[in-house]
């Protein structure tokens, strides 16, 4: 029993982590897409309506292969946590349908006309089409944090005759607390993932001397853009994000920090290894007050350690968890460093010759994917040993008649199969991006 | 409200079956009816901007599943584990064939994208219908409301069931014939040329054998599952559905012989949904059915969510498919008349 929860939870954090590299890419495009539609109209510069074509390419291929690998998300729940379906589907059952309704099919039917129907629709209706993709990716972004939500800090249900949860509150489960907060802290996330690759492009061309022009307002729209992002993301939401983890889920801040005593003046690590064993953080280089001041707003409240709570409360993969908060935490600090110094050297109009930047600039791009993908660990892993936070643990959810000989072979099934759908995106984005924005000159 | 959202799935199911299967029968038949590259161009313009769309409602119909009736998808979708990851995998497969084959002008690359996806088109309708004669069959379900079975075991339809048997394959089998011919008529109705006329040749071809695995498929039901015939005389839904088939196999004969292939193709249609919901109505309410003992059978009364969530739910659900209904009309309106494929490479 034991192994086939092991299998259960690696097929699907596999197949979580590898699909949701490219939503988080999608959701930033299609707000960049926008953007540059819109400088387009404003400016009557065909160079942006050039790289919004440009981008609506690789958006397209990055679309196919989310829209492909998000399916067995959805069917996941049924077919590997049958016990956890059959539990909460009363509850979560409405989003997950939700984002169909709304969000899919919006996507869905405004897609071809974005990426092949320039020709066919006016300026105006490829316009309206970039907007739905917009709306549309960002909504489904929406129901999917709210299920989530509702696993890290369940509302708005009551328990049922039969043990299983039912929805008490509509509005309340939807307009989840969490769910806001950790929406508008992932959105900035898939915000910075989209700006660093334009910026990455911009970097590429401009230090290949190729497409001069379009990387230039490549640099510009991306380096502003995750400057912005790259704000958002730490300060507010990321800071939110924070205090409601103290606030719900004391337990997993601990963890996240590799904190065992309690006490005030709470020292924030920036580094340091987790000895789990002997309770304690090895070699660690710390600043007093500081986590009591993100956790709880003054540099004198008292942060309770994993000392504090029974065993069977902690997350169950500390080392894990705590690396994961502090490659997101600590790569989130360099974006903001290092698109400071890009938007300086832009506003000053001397990024295209800062040579050592645009290296930068060109090489950074995988790092907000690793971010992202870091932040959704800390989510996940802190809100272990629950499935539901506080009412049903993940040990419950498994679909308990399926044998780890089944669960073996999907999983081995699904790295197969997504091995060569990662390496067919990576080869046709880079042919998009060697290609440059020239070649689809419409009209 | 059991009765209003088990209907809302299964007509969500049927929908998705009309819309996707056209997908799937082109594919079918696109490696037979479309020889050159611009036909087959043809045949993915056809196809490309819809099917997308197309196979949301099965992830809306899933959802409204997982929303109205948690225990069974946990059950269903749990029990038949390996075949659900088929039917996922031959998606992934499908999806990308179609999305990836337009982005490089090569012979190689094109040819390969074309076998992935008739593998995939060929595969879904068997699994489809497979799953359609699990229902009607039953599977193993016990008083805890789960169960597992493998892919297949003797191929008999007593117990121990596997998800493949002698029944289920012969349901597959009617599938997989009625999708190809249902997809032949949309072709015929959207293209022209040489594609057109292979395509009318092959609809002329597979709709007499659509008639005759329906009537083998009518008969082997009736003996692996009595209940469903004898339901029938006191359901007048599955009447009205009974009619709303046979019209539409009308529809399909006149349809072909008239060379009105609109009207043929909706005739088919009809004909799919009238006979996934004439099943439905004689189902009805069970939506799993128990092999073991019929006490175990897991029905929309006995497995559905709290009624609060149930009217919770249908509040938005009607407002999603008025708007469902929009997007709908406005992408078959954009892509209206004959499809041809763009002269200078753009497109699917």
């Amino acid at each position: 029993m034991g192994d086939l929860l092991f299998w259960h939870r690696l097929q699907f954090g596999f197949t979580a982590a590898f699909h949701y590299l490219f939503p988080q890419l999608t959701m930033g495009l299609a707000l960049l897409i926008v953007v540059l539609k819109t400088l387009a109209r404003r400016t009557h510069n065909e160079r942006y309506q050039e790289l919004a074509r440009f981008w609506i390419r690789v958006f397209g291929i990055s679309f196919a292969v989310g829209v492909v690998t998000g399916i067995p998300m959805e069917f996941q729940f049924g077919t590997n946590w049958a016990q956890f379906s059959r539990h909460s589907g009363g509850v979560i059952g409405q989003t997950l349908a939700m984002e169909g309704m709304f969000a899919f099919f919006l996507e869905s039917s405004f897609l071809a006309l974005l990426v092949w129907g320039e020709k066919k629709i006016s300026a105006g209706a490829h316009y309206a089409a970039a907007w739905a993709l917009f709306i549309g990716s960002w909504l489904s972004g929406y129901f999917i944090i709210a299920t989530n939500a509702f696993m890290q800090h369940p509302v708005g249900y009551t328990v049922g005759p039969d043990g299983t949860l039912q929805l008490a509150s509509f509005w309340r489960f939807v307009l989840n607390p969490w769910a806001i907060v950790q929406y508008m802290h992932n959105m900035m996330g898939a915000v910075v993932t989209g700006a660093f690759v334009v910026a990455a492009v911009g970097a590429f061309w401009t230090l290949r001397k190729t497409h001069s022009e379009h990387a230039r307002l490549n640099l510009k729209v991306g380096v502003i853009t995750a400057l912005l992002a790259s704000i958002l993301v730490a300060f507010p939401t990321g800071d939110m994000q924070g205090k409601v983890v103290a606030k719900y889920q004391p337990v997993t801040l601990a963890a996240m920090e590799g904190r065992f005593h309690s006490g005030t003046f709470a020292e924030l690590s920036f580094i340091g290894q987790p000895e789990v064993a002997k309770r304690k953080l090895e070699n660690p280089i710390q600043m007093p007050g500081v986590l009591s001041f993100i956790a709880y707003g003054t540099f004198s409240s008292n942060v309770k350690g994993l000392n504090e709570f029974p065993e069977d409360q902690w997350p169950t993969s500390i080392e894990l968890l705590y690396y994961s908060f502090h490659i997101m935490a600590g790569l989130g600090t360099l974006f903001i460093a290092l698109m400071l110094i890009s938007a300086l050297l832009l506003w000053k109009k001397k990024l295209d010759g800062a040579k050592p930047v645009l290296w930068l600039l060109m090489l950074a791009f995988p790092f907000p994917f690793i971010a992202n993908t870091a932040g959704w660990m800390v989510a996940e892993m802190g809100r272990q040993p629950w499935l539901i936070y506080g009412l049903f643990r993940t040990s419950q959810g498994p679909s308990h008649l399926v044998h780890p000989g089944q669960a073996v072979f999907t999983s081995l099934g699904f790295a197969g199969l997504y091995v060569v759908l990662g390496l067919l995106f990576v080869f046709l984005v880079m042919r998009e991006v060697f290609q440059g924005p020239h070649h689809t000159a419409a009209k | 409200m059991e009765m209003l959202w088990f209907w809302l799935v299964s007509v969500m199911v049927a929908i998705y079956v009309v819309m996707d299967g056209f997908d799937f029968g082109a594919g079918i038949l696109h490696l037979f009816v479309a020889k050159s590259d611009t036909e087959r161009r043809e045949v993915l313009g056809a196809i490309g901007p819809l099917w997308d769309g197309n196979e949301v409602w099965l992830l809306a119909g899933g959802g409204a599943m997982f929303l109205a009736f948690p225990k069974v998808l946990a059950s269903g979708f749990s029990g038949f584990y390996l075949a659900m990851f088929m039917v996922v995998w031959t998606l992934i497969l499908r999806g990308i064939s179609i999305e990836f084959r337009s982005h490089i002008q090569d012979g190689l690359w094109r040819g390969f994208w074309d076998g992935v996806f008739a593998f995939a088109s060929i595969l879904m309708p068997i699994l489809l219908g497979a799953a359609l004669g699990n229902v009607l069959r039953g599977v193993p379900v016990d008083g805890t409301g789960y169960f597992n079975i493998p892919l297949f075991t003797s191929f008999g339809v007593s117990n121990p069931v596997g998800i493949l048997d002698w029944f289920t394959v012969l349901i597959g089998v009617f599938a997989l014939v009625t999708i190809a011919a249902h997809g032949a008529l949309f072709l015929a109705w959207k293209t022209e040329g040489p594609v057109h006329e292979r395509v009318k040749g092959a609809a002329r071809l597979l709709w007499p054998l659509v008639i005759l695995l329906w009537l083998l498929s009518t008969v082997a039901t009736r003996t692996v599952n009595p209940r469903i015939f004898s339901a029938f005389p006191h359901a007048p839904l599955a009447w009205l559905f009974f009619i709303v088939y046979l019209a539409g196999l009308a529809l399909v004969f006149t349809g072909i012989r008239k060379e009105r292939f609109l009207l043929a193709f909706l005739g088919s249609g009809a004909f799919i949904i009238g006979i996934l919901a004439t099943s439905a109505a004689c189902v009805w309410p069970v939506m799993l059915r128990s092999t073991l003992d019929p006490a175990y059978d897991m029905t929309a009364l006995n497995s559905s969510a709290s009624s609060h969530g149930l009217s919770s739910g249908l509040g938005w659900w009607f407002i999603g498919f008025v708007i469902v209904l929009c997007y709908f009309a406005n992408l078959f309106r954009i892509h209206r008349g004959k499809i041809k494929a763009a002269a200078d490479g753009d497109g699917y």
